[in-house]
C-alpha cells in the first residue's frame, strides 16, 4: 500500500474515534435499556431513524440544528415512553424473547410509518453552517462536524454518569438493575423506574440518528445496519454495561478504520468476526455479569 | 400513483379469476371458443419492480412510463385491435422474491413477455427463470454480467446501458481534460468492479495512471475512514464506482472533507433520483454518466415527444432517466409485436433484432450476439444554480455516440461470432 | 399437534395399545394428517410458486421449530443454515455438474456441516447470548459466501440452477411444470415429516424436551445437557439445509438475501405466528405469513406495515400463535 504514513494512521484513528462516537451513543442506550429491563430493544435502529426524521422535520417547519439537538431526544423519548407503557409493559414477566420480537414488528411499522410519511427516498440533511469545513488537527485536515460529534458524545455521556452516579434517581435505577424485587419492596415504583430508563434510551438514540444525519443523510432505513453493528458493540462490552458500551463501541470505531486502511475487503466482516471471538473466549463480554441471560 | 399501481394489479387478477371461471365454464364447450377466447386476450407483459425498499420512487417512474407505452400502444389500435396490459409486481429489490414474482408472471399470468428490474441480481434472478421458459426478457437496469454468454439467451435483450459504456464514455471525457493521476472508491461487488474495469479499459487510451483503488463494502454509510488514504493519494480525478445510497453518502462525505477544492470527482452513473435525495450540495460539480435525460429534447424531437406525452399523463412531470427506462423497454417490445404481427416469441425475436428505433432519445438498435441495445450515452454535470424547475439538476456537457466500439466485443462476452 | 409438556409424558406411540380418543389418533398419524394437506394444498393457493414457498419456508420453520420450540433456544442465525443448504445444492449442480438429488443431498450435508459449526461454538452459550452469537456467526458465513465470487456469484447471486427434467425410477417428470415441481418438492417435505415426527416420538425426543424443561432435572437424570443440544441444533441443520435446497431448486438461483439476518428474523416471526413447539405451528406459520405478505403487497405497497402489526398483535395477544392458540380450544 503507498502512502502510509504516521500522519495517515493518526488520521484514520481519529476518524474511527468519530465513527466509533455514533456507535457508542447507539450502544449505551441499547445497553441501558437491556441493564434494567432485559428488553432487547430491536426497534432501537427505528427510533435512531425517527430521531433523524425529527430533525428534519423541525428543520422544514423553520427550526434550526441547535433547536434539533434539544428536541428531538425529547420528543422521541416521549414515544419511547408511550411505547414502553403501552407495548412493552404487558410483556414483562414472559421470558426474554418477547420483548425482542415485540420490538422486532415495531421496527417494521415504524420503518413504514415513516415512509408514508416522507417518502421512499431520502432527504439531504445540510451539515450546520458554522460547523462545515475541515481544521488542522495537527496530523491533517479533519471535518469540524466529525469533532463536534466526538464532543456531543462525551457531553451526553457525563451528563448520564452524573445522573447514574450523583442524583438519588440514579442510584434507584442502579438498584433497580441489581435487584428489582429488593426496590420494589421498599416502596420504589419500579414500573416508574423502568418507563424512565426506556425514555431515557430511546432519547439517546434519537439524538445518536440526528448527529449522524449530517454525515450521511435521512433515509427510512437508516437504523438497520447500525443496528446489527450496535448489537456487536453492546455484545463485545457486555450486555447491560454503559461502560463496557462505550469502550466497545471505541473499539469497534477503530478496528473498523484500521480494517479499512490495511484490508477494506474484511470491514465489514471484521466486527463480526470480533464479535464471535471475544464472545467464545469470554461469554459476557468485557464487563458483563456472567450468568445474567440463564 | 400507488394506488393506480395496485389496483391495476388486483384488477387483473380478479379478472384473471374471473376468465379461469368462465374457462372452467366452457371446458365442455366445442374446442374452437377456448381458442377464441386465448386469441382475443391481452398482450401481456410483466413488470417486476422494487415498488418497496430503497428504490421506490425509481421503480414508481418506470411503472409510470412504461404505463405510458402502453397507452400509446393501445391508442394507436394495438396489434390489429388487441389491447397490451401491464402486470407490475413488486421484486421488493430481493432476487428470491424476484423469482417468485417471475414464476408467477410467466406460470399464473402467463404473460407474453417480461420487461423490467431495478438491479443487476434482480435481472439475473428474473432472466434466469424467463430464458428456461422460453420468454423474452427485456432488462432495463444495468449489469455487465448479462451480456455475458454464461447469462445470455436468445430470450434476453438488454435495454439499459451497463457498466462498461457509462464507465467509459465517463472515463473517455475526463481523462484528457482533467489529468492522468486518478484514484477509485469502489464498491465491493459485481456491480462497482464492473464501473471500475469500464474505467480502466477505457483509461488504457490515456495512458493513466493508477494510484490505487479503495473498495467499500456496499450499504456502507461510512466513508471517513476511506477518505483520508485517498486524500493522500493526490489524484487529479477521483472516480466513484457505486450507486444509489452509498453514492450519495460517498459524495456528500466527500464533499465535507474538502476533496473536491482539488479533484475532479466524477461517477459512472448519476441518478436523477439520487441527486434530488442528496440535494445539491453534495452532487456540485460532480461528473458523470446517464442514459437519458429530458434536457436531450433540445436535440432529438423523439425525447421532445416523449416528455410531453409523458408530462400529458402526469401533472406537467418530466420523465426520469429511470422512467424513460420503462418506456423504452416496454415500447420496443411492442413495435416487435407489431412488426411481427404476432405475439410469437420467435418472430418477435426476429423483430426486435431488426428494429432500428428513435423511440425517446435518439438512435438505437439491439447488437445481434448479445441483444444490447447500443446506444448514445450522456455525459452530464450536477447543477446547483440556475436550476429552471425542479426537474433542472443536471447539464449535458458531452454525449458518447452509439457505437459497437464502446462496448465489449461479442468474442470478449463468451459470444461465438 | 399439542402443546409441547404433553408430548413429554406421551409414551411411545408404538407402545399404545388404543388410541384414547379422535384428538390422540389424530396426535399419532400427525405426519400422514399433514402429508394429506400439502396434497391438495396448490389448488387453494393464488400461484402454485408461492405454495411451493410456503411449503419451503414451512420446512425451514420446522427445523428452526426444532431448537426454539423443542429445545427453548432463540437462535438468529438460522439463515446461515438455510442458505448453506441453497448454495451446496446449487454449487453441486452448477459447478460440479451433478445431479439433482446429489444436490438436494449435498444441501443436506450443508445445514448439517454449517449447525455443527455454529453449533459447537455456540452452544454454551445462553438465552439472549445465544441469540446474538448465532446472528453474528450468520453474519460471518454471509460474507463468507458473498466473498466467493467464483463459487457463488457474490451479489449477483449464483445462478443456472436449470432442471429441466428429472427422473424417478425411470419416470421422466417435466420440472418446469409448475405443479410438478411442486409435487416434487412435496415429497421431501412429506420425508421430512415423517422423520422428524420419528425423531420426536423417540426416546431422545423426550430428552431434547426434558432439557428445555428444566436443565438442572435432565442433568442429575444422567442425560449430557449440551450434547443434546449441539445434537438438536445439528438435525436442525439438516432440515433447513434441506429447505434450502429445495428453495435453489424451485427457484433456479439462489440469492445472496438467503443468507442475510433479515432471513433469520422471517423464520422466528414464521415459528412464532404459527406456533412454536408444536408439530403443525411452522407450517401454517409460513402459509399465514406468506399468504398475508403476498396478499397486502398487491394491494399496498406499504405491506410491512400490516406485517408488522399483525406480527406485534400475535406477540401481544396470541403469544402461541395461530395453531397453538386453536389447539388450546379443541383440545378434548
Amino acid at each position: 500500500m503507498t502512502g502510509l504514513s504516521f500522519d495517515l494512521i493518526a488520521l484514520q484513528l481519529f476518524a474511527g474515534l468519530a465513527l466509533g462516537a455514533i456507535y457508542v451513543l447507539f450502544a449505551i442506550g441499547l445497553s441501558l435499556i437491556f441493564g434494567m429491563l432485559t428488553v432487547v430493544n430491536f426497534a432501537h435502529g427505528a427510533f435512531y431513524m425517527v430521531g433523524a426524521y425529527v430533525g428534519l422535520y423541525i428543520l422544514m417547519l423553520g427550526g434550526n440544528f441547535w433547536v434539533c439537538l434539544i428536541a428531538v431526544p425529547l420528543v422521541v423519548g416521549l414515544f419511547g415512553v408511550v411505547v414502553e407503557r403501552f407495548l412493552i409493559r404487558p410483556l414483562y414477566g414472559r421470558g426474554i424473547d418477547y420483548p425482542l420480537l415485540l420490538t422486532f414488528g415495531l421496527s417494521y411499522v415504524m420503518v413504514e410509518l415513516v415512509r408514508i410519511a416522507f417518502g421512499k427516498s431520502g432527504y439531504p440533511f445540510d451539515t450546520p453552517e458554522i460547523l462545515q469545513g475541515a481544521v488542522d488537527i495537527g496530523v491533517g485536515y479533519f471535518p469540524l462536524y466529525r469533532l463536534f460529534v466526538i464532543g456531543a458524545t462525551a457531553v451526553v455521556l457525563l451528563a448520564l454518569w452524573l445522573f447514574l452516579e450523583k442524583t438519588s434517581f440514579g442510584l434507584i435505577i442502579r438498584a433497580g438493575a441489581r435487584d428489582p424485587q429488593i426496590v420494589r419492596v421498599l416502596g420504589v415504583n419500579v414500573a416508574q423506574v423502568w418507563l424512565i430508563v426506556f425514555g431515557i434510551g430511546t432519547a439517546i438514540a434519537g439524538f445518536a440518528g440526528l448527529l449522524a444525519a449530517p454525515l450521511q443523510g435521512v433515509i427510512p432505513e437508516m437504523g438497520g445496519t447500525i443496528l446489527a453493528e450496535a448489537f456487536v458493540v453492546t455484545v463485545v462490552g457486555g450486555m447491560g454495561s454503559i461502560g463496557g458500551a462505550v469502550l466497545a463501541g471505541l473499539l469497534v470505531g477503530v478496528v473498523v478504520s484500521m480494517t479499512s486502511l490495511f484490508a477494506p475487503e474484511m470491514a465489514k466482516v471484521s466486527i463480526f468476526a470480533l464479535m464471535a471471538v471475544v464472545l467464545i473466549v469470554r461469554p459476557q463480554g468485557f464487563f458483563g455479569r456472567a450468568g445474567l441471560m440463564s | 400513483m400507488t394506488r393506480r399501481i395496485t389496483t391495476s394489479g388486483s384488477i387483473s387478477r380478479r379478472r384473471l379469476l374471473a376468465t379461469a371461471g368462465a374457462g372452467a365454464a366452457l371446458a365442455a364447450s366445442p374446442f374452437r371458443i377456448n381458442l377464441l377466447q386465448a386469441q382475443e386476450a391481452n398482450i401481456k407483459i410483466g413488470f417486476p419492480v422494487p415498488l418497496t425498499g430503497p428504490y421506490g420512487a425509481e421503480a414508481q417512474d418506470q411503472v409510470r412510463a412504461a404505463q405510458l407505452a402502453i397507452a400509446q400502444f393501445n391508442d394507436g389500435g394495438g396489434l390489429n385491435g388487441r389491447k397490451a396490459e401491464l402486470v407490475v409486481r413488486d421484486d421488493k429489490l430481493n432476487a428470491g422474491e424476484a423469482a417468485t414474482r417471475s414464476l408467477e408472471l410467466v406460470e399464473q399470468e402467463k404473460v407474453n413477455f417480461v420487461v423490467g428490474s431495478l438491479s443487476a441480481a434482480v435481472q439475473l434472478a428474473i432472466n434466469n427463470v424467463t430464458k428456461e421458459r422460453g420468454i423474452i426478457f427485456n432488462s432495463i437496469s444495468q449489469s455487465d454480467a448479462i451480456n455475458e454468454a454464461k447469462d445470455f439467451s436468445k430470450y434476453t435483450f438488454h435495454e439499459a446501458l451497463n457498466p462498461h459504456m457509462t464507465a467509459g464514455a465517463v472515463g473517455r471525457y475526463a481523462f484528457p481534460k482533467f489529468g492522468k493521476k486518478v484514484a477509485f472508491l469502489t464498491a465491493d461487488y459485481a456491480y462497482g468492479t464492473e464501473m471500475l474495469r469500464g474505467f480502466l479499459e477505457a483509461g488504457k487510451a490515456f495512458n493513466i495512471e493508477n494510484l490505487g483503488d479503495v473498495r467499500h463494502p456496499i450499504g456502507a454509510t461510512d466513508f471517513s475512514t476511506l477518505l483520508p488514504r485517498l486524500q493522500s493519494l493526490k489524484p487529479d480525478i477521483l472516480c466513484i464506482c457505486n450507486f444509489g445510497r452509498d453514492q450519495q453518502i460517498a459524495l456528500k462525505q466527500a464533499t465535507d472533507f474538502g476533496i473536491k477544492k482539488t479533484t475532479q470527482i466524477i461517477a459512472p452513473l448519476l441518478s436523477h433520483a439520487s441527486r434530488v435525495a442528496a440535494g445539491p450540495q453534495a452532487f456540485d460539480g460532480v461528473i458523470g454518466g446517464c442514459s437519458f435525460y429530458w434536457g436531450l429534447e433540445d436535440k432529438f424531437a423523439s425525447t421532445k415527444a416523449f416528455n410531453a406525452a409523458f408530462s400529458k399523463m402526469y401533472d406537467g412531470k418530466l420523465p426520469t432517466d429511470y422512467g424513460a427506462l420503462g418506456y423504452g423497454g416496454v415500447r420496443t417490445v411492442l413495435e416487435a409485436v407489431k412488426t411481427a404481427g404476432s405475439v410469437d416469441t420467435d418472430k418477435v425475436i426476429v423483430a426486435l433484432e431488426a428494429l432500428k428505433y428513435d423511440d425517446y432519445k435518439g438512435p438505437q438498435y439491439y447488437r445481434k450476439c448479445d441483444h444490447q441495445s447500443v446506444q448514445s450515452v450522456l455525459v452530464i454535470k450536477s447543477k446547483s444554480k440556475d436550476m429552471k424547475n425542479e426537474s433542472d439538476v443536471f447539464e449535458i456537457i458531452g454525449t458518447e455516440e452509439p457505437n459497437e466500439a464502446n462496448l465489449r466485443s461479442c468474442e470478449e462476452l463468451g459470444h461465438k461470432a | 399437534m399439542q402443546s409441547s409438556t404433553n408430548e413429554v409424558i406421551q409414551p411411545l406411540p408404538g407402545a399404545q395399545a388404543s388410541p384414547v380418543g379422535w384428538f390422540e389418533l389424530a396426535k399419532l398419524h400427525r405426519a400422514s394428517l399433514a402429508s394429506l394437506v400439502v396434497l391438495v394444498f396448490p389448488l387453494v393457493m393464488p400461484f402454485t410458486a408461492l405454495a411451493a414457498n410456503i411449503l419451503i419456508y414451512g420446512l425451514f420453520a420446522l427445523g428452526f421449530n426444532l431448537v426454539y420450540g423443542y429445545l427453548g433456544l432463540l437462535s438468529f442465525g438460522h439463515a446461515a443454515l438455510f442458505g448453506t443448504g441453497a448454495y451446496f445444492c446449487g454449487i453441486a449442480i452448477v459447478h460440479l455438474g451433478l445431479p439433482w438429488y446429489a444436490g438436494i443431498g449435498l444441501g443436506v450435508v450443508g445445514g448439517l456441516l454449517m449447525a455443527a459449526v455454529i453449533g459447537v461454538l455456540a452452544i454454551r452459550t445462553r438465552g439472549i447470548y445465544f441469540a446474538m452469537v448465532t446472528m453474528a456467526l450468520s453474519q460471518c458465513a454471509y460474507y463468507l459466501f458473498y466473498e466467493a465470487v467464483d463459487w457463488t456469484g457474490g451479489e449477483n447471486g449464483l445462478r443456472g440452477i436449470n432442471i429441466h427434467q428429472i427422473s424417478v425410477f425411470g419416470l421422466k417428470l417435466d420440472f418446469i411444470n409448475p405443479l410438478t415441481r411442486y409435487y416434487v418438492i412435496a415429497a421431501f417435505v412429506i420425508a421430512a415429516f415423517f422423520v422428524l415426527s420419528r425423531i420426536l416420538a423417540s426416546p431422545f425426543g423426550a430428552v431434547i424436551e426434558a432439557v428445555r424443561e428444566n436443565e438442572a432435572r435432565a442433568r442429575a437424570s444422567g442425560y449430557d445437557v449440551t450434547t443434546t443440544r449441539l445434537i438438536t441444533f445439528v438435525l436442525s441443520g439438516g432440515f433447513c439445509g434441506l429447505a434450502g435446497a429445495l428453495q435453489a431448486l424451485h427457484l433456479s438461483i439462489v440469492p445472496i438475501e438467503i443468507l442475510h439476518y433479515d432471513t433469520s428474523g422471517i423464520v422466528v416471526m414464521i415459528a412464532l405466528l404459527g406456533g412454536m413447539g408444536t408439530f403443525f405451528g411452522p407450517m401454517i406459520g409460513a402459509a399465514a405469513f406468506l399468504m398475508l405478505e403476498n396478499i397486502v403487497s398487491t394491494w399496498t405497497v406499504h405491506w410491512q406495515l400490516i406485517v408488522g402489526a399483525v406480527f406485534m398483535i400475535c406477540v401481544l395477544f396470541f403469544p402461541a400463535g395461530i395453531w397453538g392458540t386453536l389447539i388450546k380450544r379443541i383440545k378434548p
